[in-house]
């Protein structure tokens, strides 16, 4: 059976609330999910209040805040700082988000809420552990098959044929929507999830690939494919504004071209 | 131990799903006329008391359609139902009970159903 609540080990319980700033009027409370494996124990909220006026505009920002002046134990990933690595994906405020691209601002209530994305093992704090997100990827073959001899200069495509990867190719991997999908979370094991599915669209509508027919017999499966049941939460978080679940339905119905 | 190739692989590709695509939506097509249909009868039929329903069920049209909106609301139904097993039922065992289960209860509600319309049928032409 679907597993609904946390086992009793990661149910988050109430952490530390760190001292708030002096002479300080600009003030929000964040509450940060925090768990260290050499610790042990439940997983916890720590609350930190930061003084707005000494922190950048993006939640990116509040963290690097955080870690550089209030608690430098606080572990998450991040790299490019402008929403193309994929690295800061996290769920902040309740929805799945990269912290680099979102403004402080932009996220309603008295207290905002910072926790690694949903569903996943966490290897510290806001660190997933993205092994079977990133083997699914590896699943749908990411890569131009090809069995026509190479050309000596380049595989040619037409503008048109470019044009149909535009909404799938800017794709960062970051895991958002996957990590927001229910299926995704009860059958994450076997269901492919949106992102790897978008991934496998993107080499299936390209003009140059010759591994159509093998790719969609890679797919032809009750769950690596057809666990989507357009729930739309991929379209929802995806900070990249793109849409899983419309190339998912694509792939659906290449599947069905094929038998009629 | 497994590595993550070895588990996202699974048992591999399993060759189906497209065929339990179509049926699910060609069935939710054809309920798009006939639930309406249905209910719209059913109302006017009640209104006219039980021997009233009666005639409107013995009536040939009424009957056929009555017989096709219940097949095919019933294999929308199975097909459904095996859908909401394999995500929510993990186990491999109790998943294919319920499976087997829910093919029976579908297929015992359809030999009720189909032959109670083909009773008031007869019985009203004899």
């Amino acid at each position: 059976m679907v597993q609904l609540t946390l086992p009793k080990g990661s149910a988050p319980k109430k952490g530390k609330e760190w001292p708030k700033p002096e002479r300080s009027k600009n003030v929000r409370k964040f509450k940060v999910y925090r768990y260290s494996p050499e610790e042990g124990g439940n997983p916890r909220w720590d609350i930190y209040h930061v003084d707005m006026d000494d922190c950048g505009p993006m939640i990116l920002d509040v963290l690097i805040h955080i870690k550089n002046k209030i608690d430098p134990t606080l572990a998450f990933r991040r790299s490019c700082r402008e929403g193309v690595c994929g690295s800061c994906a996290m769920n902040v405020g309740g929805h799945n988000t990269i912290a680099c691209t979102k403004g402080w601002d932009e996220v309603a209530g008295s207290v905002i809420s910072i926790a690694p994305l949903p569903h996943l093992p966490v290897v510290k704090d806001l660190i997933p552990d993205l092994t079977n997100f990133y083997a699914q990827h590896a699943y749908v073959q990411p890569y131009l098959k090809t069995d026509t001899p190479e050309p000596e200069k380049e595989w040619r495509q037409s503008e048109e044929d470019r044009a149909e990867l535009d909404g799938l190719y800017e794709c960062i991997l970051c895991a958002c929507c996957s990590t927001s999908c229910p299926s995704y979370w009860w059958n994450g094991d076997k269901y492919l999830g949106p992102a790897a599915l978008l991934q496998a669209y993107r080499w299936l509508i390209d003009s140059r690939d010759e591994g159509t027919g093998e790719r969609l017999d890679d797919l032809e499966d009750p769950f690596k494919l057809y666990r989507c049941h357009t729930i739309m939460n991929c379209a929802q978080v995806c900070p990249k504004g793109l849409n899983p679940a419309k190339a998912i339905a694509k792939i659906k119905h290449m599947m069905v071209e094929r038998v009629a | 131990m497994a590595t993550s190739a070895k588990n996202v692989r699974g048992l591999g590709s399993a060759g189906t799903g497209t065929q339990h695509h179509i049926r699910q939506r060609v069935t939710a097509i054809a309920l798009a006329f006939l639930v309406p249909w249905f209910v719209y009868s059913i109302i006017v039929a009640c209104k006219a008391g039980y021997a009233g329903a009666l005639d409107w069920v013995a009536q040939p049209v009424n009957a056929i359609l009555l017989i096709l909106t219940l097949s095919a609301a019933l294999y929308h139904m199975r097909l459904g139902m095996q859908t909401v097993i394999e995500d929510y039922i993990a186990k491999t065992g109790t998943k294919q009970t319920l499976l087997i289960l829910s093919t029976f209860a579908v297929i015992a509600l359809f030999a009720a159903t189909i032959l109670s319309v083909l009773k008031i049928w007869i019985t009203a032409g004899a």
